[in-house]
C-alpha cells in the first residue's frame, strides 16, 4: 500500500449518497487512531452529475485526494460511473460495483447510447470484482434509498475497521427515524461474497 | 476531542472559538456553510447579507463597533466586495475582522478560478493559507488576534479542497471577548482625502511590521530534510509536496503575505535547487525571483486548473528523479508515468454533466425561449444549466448580476429592434445580490428590453440558502418579504407580469408580449425550487397506444423522460409531477397516473 494509507474512493450520480457513505466510511476510519482526509465536491456538479468522495485514512495522509492508480477500493454506485472511474483503481485492487444503470442525459436524449456489456468488460480489467444488486437489497431492507449503506456493507467486510466501529459510525451520521433501515441495508451488504 | 470536520466548519468553529461575535456572507461555493455552521452558534449573531458588499461592510461596522466580526465569500464574492477592501486597509479595524476569501482552483462550482492572494497584496495586508482543517481552526483564531495586533483586516484563503475536505481537528472552548470600547475617530475611519493620506502612510508601515513578524512567525516553517532540494509551497500544495517529494526539504509559508524575505533568502541559499508549488498564480514566485533569488516554479508546474500530487511527481518530480530519486514518491511512479492513456478510455464514456432536477421551475422557460429562439443575456445559478443541452437557450454568462447591463449594452449596440429578440434572465436570489441597479439603469435610460426573473424562492445552486425574498434569516427565524413585483415598479418598470414556470402556454405569451412592448419590461416566473417541497405531486405516465415516437418531450431535458428506441418513458421513481411533458406531447399520450383507465 501507500506507506499505511487506504485510499478508497466511492463514485456515483448525485443524489445517490455517496457523500453520506463517505461520512459514514470516515467516522468508522477514525476509530483506527490514525489520521483521516475525505474530499467531496458540492454545488453545480451535485445536480444530477458524476460524482466521487475520495476517503484515505492511515497513520500520516497528506493529500485530500488520491493520485489515478492508487485506490486500493473503488466502490461504484452505479455502472457508468464504474468504468469512468476504473482508472483510479491500483493493480490488483478491488472493486465492487452496484449492478445499476443511471442512464446520463446525453442517452436519455438520444445523443449517446449507454455501453451494454460494462460488467464483462471490466471483468477483463479487474482481478477482484464483486457486482451487488445494491438497488434489490435496498428495497428488501425497506428504502431504496438505502442503497449506499448496501455498499459500505459490503467494502466494511474488507476493511481492517470493527464491526462496532462501524455501527457507530452509522448511529452518528443517520437520523435515527431511518436507523433501523441502514443498519438492515449494511447487514444486506456486508452478507454479499465475491 | 477530535473531530473529523471540513475545512469550512472548522473555521467557523475556530471563530467562535475566538468570541467572533458578527459573521456576515453571500452564499457561494466553496464558503457557504461557514455561515450556516456559526448561525448555530447562540452567542454569534450571523447573517446572510443581500451580497458581499454589504456582508463585508457589515463586519466592518461590527470590528469598529468593538465585535470581533467575519465576512465570508467565494472567491468572485471578493471581487463585489472589493470596494470597501480596499479601504477597510487604510482604515484598519477596532476589534479584529476576518475576511475569508475560499477560491476554486479547478472551477468546481464557479465561472473563473481567480487567484485571490493578490487581493492582499494590493491591499497590503496579511494572507493566510491554511492546509488543512486543523490549521484553519488554528489560522483563523490567529487571525482575529493578528488582526487586532497590527489593525488590519486579515485575510483567510481557503481552496476547494481546503474548504470542502474534512480532517481530524483537535476542538477546544469558546473564549468570551469582551466588546471593545467604540470611540469616535474620524481620522481613522472616515477617509476624506486628507484622512487617507496619512492612513496610506500607516498601511506602509504596518506592512513592514507584518513583513518582520513573518520572519519569526510559526507559521511560516522550514522542515529540514536532504538539502540538494527545497521546495517552497502553501496552502493544500504543501500536501501535494509531501506526498509526492517524501525526501526533500521543505519551506511552509502560512503567512503568505508579507513574505518573510530573510527567512526565504536563507532557505534557498541552503539548498542546491529550489522549487516553488503554488496551485494557480505564481504569486510566492514572482515575489520571490524580485529578491533575485534563482527559483523554478511555473515554468516546470501549470498556471492553470487545480494541482495534485501526481501533477507534482510529474513536473518537479522528474526533474529531481534525474538526480535524486530517492526523493520522489515510488507509490506516485506509474501515476506521474501515464496518467493520460486510463483516462483517455474514460473519456470515451458518455458524459454525465449536471442537469436541472425534474420538476425544476426553470425549464420550462428556457424550453420557450428555444423555442422563441431569444438571445438570453443569462445569468448564475441553477438556471445556467439553460445553456448545456438539449435546451442551449443562453448567449452569455459574466457574473452576477451582468444579464442586465449585457441585455441592455445589447440593445444599445444594435438597436431596439434587436431588444425585441433579446431578454435578460436572473434567479430571485440573484436579482436581489445584483440585479437592481441593472434594471434601473434600463428604467433611467431608455430601454426596451424583457427582464424574466425565475422566482423559485431560494438560492438553490449553492444549497437552498435563504436570502431577503424568501421570509426567513440565516438563523431561520421569520423576516419581512421582500416582493419582487413592488421593487420592479418602485425601480420604475410599469410592464410587470407574474406567470406560473409551469404554464408554458403563460409563459409564452407573457414573454411575446412584452419583448413586442415598448419600454421595459419585467415577467417574474414563479414556482418554487422543486427540492423544497417535499410532498411528490402524483407522476405523470405515457400511454404505450398514443405515443408517436416523436421525441417532442426529450427536447425538454427531463431525466425522468428517456426513449426506449420506439417510445418515450417516464421514470416513476424520478418524475416531480411538474405536467411540462405533458404540455409539449402533440399526442395527448402522456397522462397524470390514476387519472384514466390503469
Ligand atoms: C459574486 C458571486 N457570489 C456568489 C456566487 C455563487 N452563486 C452563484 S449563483 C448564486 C445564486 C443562485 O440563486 P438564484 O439566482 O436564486 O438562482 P437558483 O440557483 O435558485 O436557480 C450564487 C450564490 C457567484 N457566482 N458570484
Ligand atoms: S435545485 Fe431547484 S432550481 Fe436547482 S435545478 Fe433542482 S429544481 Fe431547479
Ligand atoms: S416526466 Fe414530465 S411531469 Fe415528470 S418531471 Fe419530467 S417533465 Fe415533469
Amino acid at each position: 500500500m501507500n506507506n499505511g494509507v487506504v485510499n478508497v474512493l466511492l463514485v456515483g450520480v448525485g443524489g445517490q449518497g455517496t457523500i453520506l457513505a463517505g461520512r459514514v466510511l470516515s467516522r468508522a476510519a477514525a476509530s483506527l487512531g490514525g489520521e483521516v482526509k475525505v474530499s467531496d465536491i458540492h454545488g453545480m456538479a451535485q445536480r444530477g452529475g458524476s460524482v466521487v468522495t475520495q476517503v484515505r485514512f492511515g497513520p500520516r495522509v497528506y493529500s485530500p485526494v488520491m493520485a489515478p492508480g492508487t485506490a486500493d477500493f473503488l466502490v461504484a454506485f452505479e455502472k457508468l460511473e464504474a468504468r469512468r472511474w476504473l482508472y483510479y483503481l491500483k493493480d490488483g485492487g478491488q472493486l465492487i460495483v452496484n449492478n445499476q444503470e443511471l442512464p446520463p442525459l446525453p442517452v436519455l436524449t438520444g445523443a449517446a447510447v449507454y455501453p451494454d456489456n460494462l460488467v464483462a468488460e471490466m471483468e477483463k480489467l479487474v482481478k477482484n470484482m464483486l457486482v451487488i444488486d445494491a438497488l434489490d437489497l435496498a428495497r428488501r431492507a425497506g428504502n431504496v434509498k438505502a442503497v449506499n449503506m448496501v455498499l459500505m456493507g459490503a467494502l466494511a467486510r474488507r476493511l481492517p475497521i470493527s464491526r462496532e466501529a462501524w455501527e457507530e459510525a452509522l448511529a452518528a451520521s443517520v437520523p435515527d427515524r431511518f436507523l433501523e433501515v441502514n443498519k438492515k441495508a449494511f447487514n444486506l451488504g456486508w452478507e454479499q461474497n465475491g | 476531542m477530535r473531530e473529523l470536520l471540513i475545512g469550512n466548519h472548522a473555521l467557523a468553529r475556530g471563530a467562535w472559538e475566538a468570541g467572533v461575535r458578527v459573521a456576515a456572507a453571500y452564499p457561494g461555493t466553496p464558503s457557504t456553510e461557514i455561515i450556516e455552521a456559526l448561525a448555530g452558534y447562540p452567542e454569534v449573531y450571523a447573517e446572510w447579507a443581500p451580497n458581499e458588499k454589504v456582508a463585508l461592510e457589515v463586519a466592518i461596522g461590527a470590528a469598529i463597533g468593538g465585535a470581533r466580526s467575519l465576512a465570508a465569500m467565494k472567491h468572485v464574492g471578493v471581487n463585489v466586495a472589493a470596494d470597501p477592501l480596499m479601504t477597510l486597509a487604510y482604515t484598519g479595524v477596532n476589534a479584529g475582522l476576518v475576511l475569508v476569501s475560499a477560491d476554486d482552483p479547478g472551477l468546481f462550482s464557479s465561472q473563473n478560478e481567480q487567484d485571490n492572494r493578490f487581493y492582499a497584496r494590493m491591499a497590503q495586508i496579511p494572507c493566510l493559507e491554511p492546509a488543512d482543517s486543523q490549521e484553519v481552526k488554528d489560522m483563523a483564531m490567529l487571525a482575529f488576534s493578528l488582526s487586532e495586533e497590527f489593525d488590519t483586516p486579515v485575510i483567510l484563503r481557503l481552496t476547494t479542497r481546503i474548504a470542502h475536505s474534512y480532517s481530524l481537528v483537535e476542538l477546544g472552548e469558546r473564549r468570551e471577548v469582551p466588546l471593545k470600547d467604540y470611540v469616535k475617530q474620524p481620522a481613522k475611519y472616515v477617509m476624506l482625502p486628507a484622512f487617507g493620506k496619512v492612513r496610506h502612510r500607516v498601511v506602509e508601515e504596518r506592512r513592514l511590521k507584518l513583513a518582520a513578524y513573518a520572519e519569526t512567525t510559526p507559521l511560516n516553517r522550514v522542515e529540514w530534510a536532504d538539502r540538494r532540494v527545497g521546495v517552497i509551497s502553501s496552502g493544500v500544495a504543501y500536501q501535494y509536496v509531501k506526498e509526492a517529494l517524501p525526501g526533500v526539504s521543505v519551506l511552509k509559508l502560512g503567512l503568505t503575505y508579507p513574505l518573510p524575505e530573510k527567512l526565504i533568502r536563507d532557505f534557498v541559499n541552503a539548498v542546491d535547487t529550489c522549487y516553488v508549488v503554488e496551485e494557480l498564480e505564481p504569486f510566492l514566485e514572482d515575489q520571490i525571483r524580485a529578491l533575485g533569488l534563482a527559483v523554478t516554479g511555473k515554468e516546470l508546474v501549470p498556471r492553470v486548473d487545480e494541482l495534485s500530487s501526481v501533477i507534482v511527481a510529474r513536473t518537479v518530480g522528474s526533474r529531481v528523479a534525474a538526480f535524486a530519486p530517492e526523493l520522489v514518491s515510488p507509490a506516485l511512479a506509474p501515476a506521474a508515468r501515464a496518467p493520460e492513456a486510463a483516462a483517455t478510455a474514460a473519456a470515451e464514456l458518455p458524459g454525465r454533466p449536471p442537469l436541472m432536477c425534474p420538476g425544476c421551475p426553470h425549464r420550462g422557460v428556457f424550453y420557450v425561449l428555444k423555442k422563441l429562439q431569444l438571445v438570453v443575456a443569462g445569468d448564475i445559478g441553477c438556471y445556467t444549466l439553460g445553456a448545456t443541452p438539449p435546451l442551449q437557450a443562453m448567449d452569455t454568462c459574466i457574473c452576477m448580476g451582468a444579464s442586465l447591463g449585457v441585455a441592455m449594452g445589447m440593445e444599445k449596440a444594435r438597436g431596439p429592434e434587436f431588444a425585441r429578440r433579446v431578454v435578460g434572465v436572473i434567479g430571485d436570489s440573484t436579482f436581489l445580490h445584483s440585479g437592481m441597479t441593472g434594471l434601473l439603469d434600463m428604467v433611467y435610460n431608455g430601454s426596451n428590453g424583457t427582464l424574466i426573473i425565475l422566482d423559485n424562492g431560494t438560492t438553490a445552486m449553492t444549497g437552498h440558502q435563504d436570502h431577503p425574498g424568501t421570509g426567513y434569516t440565516a438563523a431561520h427565524r421569520h423576516a419581512p418579504k421582500a416582493d419582487l413585483e413592488q421593487i420592479a415598479r418602485a425601480l420604475g418598470v410599469q410592464r410587470v407580469q407574474v406567470v406560473d414556470s409551469y404554464d408554458l402556454e403563460a409563459v409564452e405569451r407573457a414573454i411575446r408580449e412584452e419583448t413586442a412592448a415598448a419600454g421595459p419590461s419585467v415577467i417574474i416566473a414563479r414556482r418554487p425550487c422543486a427540492l423544497l417541497h417535499k410532498e411528490k405531486e402524483a407522476v405523470y405516465l405515457v400511454d404505450k397506444e398514443n405515443c408517436l415516437g416523436c421525441r417532442y418531450c426529450l427536447e425538454l431535458g427531463c431525466p425522468a423522460l428517456s426513449f426506449n428506441g420506439e417510445q418515450a418513458v417516464i421514470d416513476p421513481i424520478q418524475c416531480n409531477g411538474c405536467g411540462l411533458c405533458i404540455q409539449v406531447c402533440p399526442a395527448e399520450a402522456i397522462r397524470k397516473a390514476g387519472e384514466g383507465n390503469e
